[in-house]
């Protein structure tokens, strides 16, 4: 019963789910801006839908800032590639916002090989009364203009224009995982599995490449590079993940190619829990700074892991996401769902992390109090507005009501891409087409 | 012969029937990683990270198989069919490990270290009737195929891993002198002995959802 109260303690939190359906397919990313006010998704379609939060309004005191879709636009196309005989999927990998520095909004959105600079911005005005054209835009004819006016801008409805800037192409040979735009607000990194190329935001003809992992000899290959980051405030610093469960972190001061890292973060084997899946269940599947810039999180199949920058040696925070996997790992070796990536995310103060799992659960984790929460995005199980509901997974042993057993989870289901509003309790939590927004309504009052 | 201990008596029974049982596991856990290493290749193009993964954890179970001992000499002669295709089958991980030799053991062969280990491994216990249904992806060809061709086709397909990038292309295009014409013939389906024979990469096939016996005559054998 204490535990109850605990549970229902950090349940109270989430008190608002708004469930939207983005109409066809699979979401592959979600990220939100730097100010939190937009939130892209990007699917396997190639599309990216922006949504944007409603001011609050007094007259509506329950719709707090609720998101409506913004702005909608095909982003990749598949392409076929003559020379490999070979589709490139429009599947949207990541997108990653930049800075806003003007009144236009611009993403960086990527697929397999190609990424591309993005502006949004908004029209509410438009000009009327020209003196050559007519309100159609066709010429007038002259001899009808007797007198001279000066146009007047004019409101209009807001119409969302999105305009590829620049298109950054064949700067990768393997399949990009990730892209960073760098402190600066002018260069961003890309990297695939075995390459980072460094970019100037204003150059699309040339990259620099900054890490190469390539073996001499493809036959020796043993490791790929899984994720990678810049450090949120030190221009020079970026991170990436391998397979083998290690953690680069590289200085661009020191040399051109980054080859050498200035850290290697890794945690040594447990002993007790080899086995042949160890390899696989330790590969990393994303990495993010914490906003402090002083700690990465890190995810790999089992776990979550909070690193200090200061520390090589071992992770100084573990947390289980799904420990109960552990005695199952070759039936998801056999099912290929142990290769699933699953990514995580810090909340804007760096105290709670959050990553996705199966059955369409997403778990939370306090790093001050140690608590834990699973909860589940699903419409069955959540009415709009109702609070969230945790849950239980039980794996033997003592088993309640509501407790849902191992073997009945549904690993088609999986929470593979989540996101943390930068400042508030707002997290974006995408179940395959669906797209879950939870809100907290009583910010104020949380730890 | 399978792993130690099958048919011991009762009194070590207990501990045999558990290293059986283990090894019984790792030898399916081999077979699954190798048909996943296939159907990887077989994609029209491989993940990576996937590929990479897969080829390590077949890497660790054989060597735990060679340090295990478990492994019987077997005689080639002896060997028959299905060893023969399993021998084929763990080629492709084999394969990394002999690169610095230059030259893949032909099988059956039984000189040096390698090839030992080769025919070591082509003497692991036949299946049981399970799991000899996944060795059979590798049992494509009849007694009467070319067996050259098929092996050497094979060896390319790890290989084919980078072959799918264009940072090789002149590998693409090194295995072969005339690629169009070859394809052509493939593709009209007259293809003479001399041709059937020469092996073609698997990359050429992938959009027909890759061939594994490139070297095969398409017309009746």
């Amino acid at each position: 019963m204490g535990e109850d109260t605990d549970t229902r303690k950090i349940n109270h939190s989430f008190l608002r789910d708004h469930s939207y359906v983005t109409e066809a397919d699979i979401i592959s990313t979600v990220e939100f801006n730097h100010t939190g006010e937009l939130l892209a998704t990007g699917d396997k379609g190639g599309r990216v839908v922006i949504f944007q939060r409603e001011p609050e309004s007094k007259n509506t005191p329950h719709s707090q800032g609720e998101y409506d879709v913004y702005s909608t636009f095909q982003s990749h196309e598949p392409e076929f590639d003559y020379l490999k005989s070979l589709e490139i999927e429009e599947k949207i990998n990541k997108i990653k916002w930049l800075p806003q520095q003007n009144a236009a909004h611009s993403l960086l959105s990527t697929n397999d090989k190609t990424i591309k600079l993005w502006k949004i911005t908004e029209r509410d005005k438009r000009p009327e009364g020209y003196n050559l054209k007519d309100e159609e835009g066709k010429l007038k004819d002259l001899s009808t203009v007797t007198s001279l006016q000066v146009p007047v801008l004019k409101p209009m409805d807001l119409m969302v224009e999105v305009s590829p800037r620049r298109v950054f192409a064949n700067g990768h040979t393997y399949h990009i995982n990730s892209i960073s735009v760098n402190s600066d607000c002018e260069t961003y990194m890309s990297a695939d599995d075995l390459r980072i190329n460094l970019w100037h935001l204003a150059i699309t003809d040339r990259s620099f490449n900054i890490v190469d992992i390539k073996p001499a000899n493809m036959e020796d290959l043993t490791e790929v590079i899984t994720a990678s980051e810049f450090h949120p405030h030190h221009c020079n610093l970026f991170v990436y993940s391998s397979s083998k469960g290690s953690l680069r972190l590289c200085d661009m001061r020191a040399a051109a190619l980054c080859d050498k890292h200035s850290k290697l973060f890794e945690e040594p084997e447990d002993p007790s829990n080899r086995s042949f899946f160890s390899e696989i269940i330790s590969s990393v599947s994303d990495v993010k700074f914490s906003h402090s810039g002083r700690y990465m999180l890190t995810r790999d199949y089992l776990t979550v892991k909070v690193w200090d920058l200061n520390m090589e040696a071992r992770p100084i925070e573990t947390y289980q996401v799904h420990d109960y996997l552990r005695s199952k790992l070759c039936s998801l070796y056999e099912n290929d769902c142990i290769f699933d990536k699953f990514e995580c995310a810090w909340n804007g103060s760096d105290s709670v992390i959050m990553t996705g799992a199966y059955n369409n659960f997403f778990r939370m984790f306090d790093r001050n109090t140690k608590r834990d929460v699973t909860l589940e995005a699903s419409r069955e199980s959540s009415k709009p507005r109702a609070v969230l509901k945790p849950r239980r997974v039980c794996a033997g042993g003592k088993r309640r009501r509501d407790d849902i057993s191992v073997d009945s989870l549904d690993f088609t289901k999986k929470i593979l891409h989540t996101a943390w509003h930068p400042a508030e309790n707002i997290i974006a939590i995408a179940a395959t087409n669906n797209l879950y927004i939870f809100q907290d309504k009583v910010s104020s009052e949380m730890h | 012969m399978f792993a130690r201990g099958l048919k011991r008596k009762c009194a070590d029974g207990d501990e045999d029937m558990e290293g059986a049982l283990a090894s019984l596991q790792r030898q399916s856990l081999l077979d699954m990683s190798l048909v996943k290493l296939q159907l990887c290749h077989m994609l029209v193009e491989p993940n990576l990270c996937r590929s990479v993964l897969i080829a390590n954890t077949v890497r660790q179970i054989q060597e735990e198989m060679t340090q295990d001992g478990t492994w019987r000499v077997m005689a080639p002669q002896t060997a028959g069919q299905a060893p023969r295709d399993r021998l084929v089958s763990t080629e492709i991980l084999c394969r990394a490990a002999w690169e610095q030799d230059g030259e893949l053991p032909a099988p059956g062969s039984a000189d040096g270290d390698a090839p030992d280990l080769v025919s070591h491994l082509c003497g692991a216990p036949s299946a049981p009737a399970p799991r000899s249904t996944q060795g059979c992806v590798w049992d494509v060809d009849g007694p009467g195929e070319d067996r050259g061709s098929l092996q050497k086709s094979l060896d390319q397909i790890f290989e084919t891993l980078e072959s799918k990038t264009p940072s090789s292309v002149e590998g693409l295009f090194g295995d072969m002198d005339s690629p169009y014409y070859d394809l052509d013939a493939v593709l009209t389906g007259m293809v003479g002995s001399k041709s059937a024979r020469r092996p073609l990469p698997s990359s050429l096939f992938r959009g027909q959802g890759g061939f594994l016996q490139a070297g095969r005559p398409p017309g009746p054998a």
